[in-house]
């Protein structure tokens, strides 16, 4: 990713790009899914659905336009890798595209990218048109009969839109309201026509399975967690940064601590969230001496998930209760109120935040929030609704303490009574 | 504090008539947005031709909503509910340079309050509200992204990470 003018496609191709497109259309599109699926790659945008799986779902007989969507929205709270992505490597991302749409039988790609990040889709732009003026999109690319256009679309402000039917409704120029599955994309998605969306980590990383092979990209990883990963670190640490590192990586204690520089200020681990906020918050014990592999069987083992990979680290001087306060005013400002127990929901706890910050808690309010949330999780109408219980659920098992001080005692850990 | 102008939603849409007008390079520029989706979809093209009509108007207004119906064929209301879901589209006239300061967990715990406090205590705004000279406005928003870079702001569509006060200052002093 650092290499200088990597960007271009004259480096990218002087680095070996564009090689394993001309390996893909060199074979028939089945084997292609195929190399894909023995690759073990998981979707890399939070849901690590097998990438092979979902492609292999597209019908091949379907007489309509098929489509190969890239989710660019990128908008979950500690996850910044696509934006390294498409920053420094955006032809990578449009020859994954490319092969899939060899694979797929499709004729057009959408980049659909949060609209903050218009600086990407300048690059992305700049790069579609390169790749157009050297024949690797449009017609008959590299004399392979594929006809293939990939085109940016510009999201705004909407978390919701990383769900992936949001994010078709999106496309189609309508509200970010998620769709009900099945029908899945890969049946009726953007136009109701098949579509297959994926992930930006996930769609650059098939030009390397193609040109290694799946088995061998397979092997870089686990069995079940094939090939590398990459986690953005923020948060208390010495270096944060985005990091590459095989799946399984072992162990999680020795990534914060010596990879990612340790802790800021010699300060103690209080905290990690590792996939994103949208997954269970770690505390300290969970995680130090415990050697937690990085991959999504691992975390799930050790109380948490891979989710997107966004590691959230927080030292001792952060209250728990006034950090999981600020992802609840998170999802209840990016709930898109199509469903009533996410709007209402995500509200309401909100509110219970906000009173306790105020010094007016209850004891009965920690088991309060967690009825809300039970009555949210897995009754909401897409995912958003869970994700925004997941958070208040593990802050209120892992940190009992910091929530009892303030019920109780109405302060917070950190000796500080003001709002985060 | 300086009087200011709250930017939250509008009380005031559909109420104008007006057609907004754009200059021809304008017009071809919406016509490529439309041209990237099948002909019968031209409606997929609304939010890029909604932040033309931003960048164009300098907020979401009627008339340039107006224009849109037309030149997508749609109805104003079919316009005004895409454009109200999304947190970019301004439903009041912004200031010049407007600063988004993100206020989501790892910019909090890694000083975003600090900055907030000191860009608004230099604008004599609160967040949420307009300089009297409508030079700035500073909006609080969720994460855009830079959580390894807290804390970050966004002004225009530039990125400004790894804030300190002093920088601060220097990108305030830029904006003049």
């Amino acid at each position: 990713m650092h290499v200088k003018d990597g960007h271009t496609l004259k480096v990218y191709r002087d680095h070996g790009g564009y090689k394993a497109l001309e390996k893909a259309l060199k074979m028939a599109p089945a084997d292609v899914i195929d190399e894909v699926k023995k690759s073990a790659l998981r979707g890399r945008g939070g849901a690590g659905f097998p990438t092979g799986m979902k492609w292999s779902f597209v019908p091949k007989d379907s007489p309509k336009v098929k489509y190969v969507v890239c989710n660019a929205d990128e908008s979950e709270p500690g996850t910044f890798k696509d934006r390294y992505l498409m920053e420094r490597d955006p032809h990578a991302l449009l020859e994954g595209m490319i092969i899939a749409g060899w694979a797929l039988g499709s004729t057009t790609g959408f980049i659909y990218t949060r609209g903050e990040y218009k600086y990407l889709i300048d690059v992305m732009d700049v790069a579609i048109a390169e790749a157009r003026e050297a024949g690797l999109l449009g017609k008959n690319i590299l004399g392979s009969g594929l006809d293939m256009d990939i085109h940016t679309h510009t999201g705004a402000g909407a978390y919701i839109c990383g769900e992936e039917t949001a994010l078709l409704s999106s496309l189609e120029g309508h509200r970010g309201h998620p769709r009900l599955k099945p029908p899945f994309p890969a049946v009726e998605g953007v136009y109701a026509s098949p579509t297959v969306v994926n992930n930006v980590e996930t769609l650059t990383a098939v030009p390397q399975i193609i040109n290694m092979g799946g088995e061998a990209w397979q092997k870089l990883g686990t069995e079940k967690s094939g090939g590398t990963k990459l986690w953005s670190v923020s948060g208390h640490v010495n270096k944060p940064g985005v990091y590459e590192l095989p799946m399984g990586y072992a162990d999680m204690e020795k990534f914060i601590m010596e990879d990612c520089g340790g802790i800021r200020g010699g300060k103690k681990l209080k905290a990690c969230i590792p996939g994103g906020s949208s997954v269970y918050i770690m505390n300290a014990g969970q995680i130090v001496g415990k050697n937690v592999p990085m991959d999504y069987e691992g975390l799930v083992a050790a109380g948490s998930s891979v989710g997107s990979g966004g590691f959230i680290v927080m030292d001792e001087t952060v209250d728990i209760v006034e950090s999981t306060k600020n992802l609840t005013e998170f999802y209840k400002h990016e709930s898109c109120g199509w469903c009533t127990p996410c709007r209402e929901g995500t509200d309401w706890l909100v509110k219970i935040f906000n009173r306790i910050s105020e010094g007016s808690g209850r004891p009965e309010d920690a088991q309060l929030m967690l009825d809300i949330c039970d009555n949210i999780e897995g009754k909401s109408f897409c995912p958003l609704g869970d994700a925004a219980a997941w958070p208040i659920q593990s802050a209120i098992k892992q940190f009992p303490d910091d929530f009892k001080k303030w019920l109780v005692d109405k302060t917070a850990s950190n000796g500080v009574t003001a709002n985060i | 504090m300086a009087a200011a102008t709250p930017t939250s939603y509008t009380d005031k849409i559909l109420v104008s008539d007006e057609v907004a007008e754009f200059s021809a390079a304008v017009v071809e520029e919406m016509k490529m947005h439309v041209a990237k989706y099948p002909a019968e979809r031209s409606r997929s093209a609304l939010i890029p031709l909604l932040f033309v009509i931003q960048r164009e108007r300098g907020w979401v207004d009627n008339p340039g909503v107006n224009f849109l119906a037309k030149f997508l064929n749609l109805e104003v209301t079919d316009v005004w509910e895409t454009a109200t879901f999304y947190s970019m589209f301004n439903m009041r006239p912004v200031g010049r340079h407007h600063i988004q300061i993100c206020k989501t967990l790892s910019c909090k715990i890694m000083g975003e309050p600090e900055i907030t406090d000191h860009i608004c205590s230099k604008l004599g705004i609160h967040p949420g509200e307009t300089t009297e000279d409508g030079k700035y406005t500073v909006t609080m928003v969720e994460c855009l992204g830079s959580c390894g870079t807290a804390p970050m702001m966004q002004i225009g569509f530039d990125y400004h990470e790894d804030l300190t006060t002093e920088k601060v200052d220097k990108i305030l002093e830029a904006c003049k």
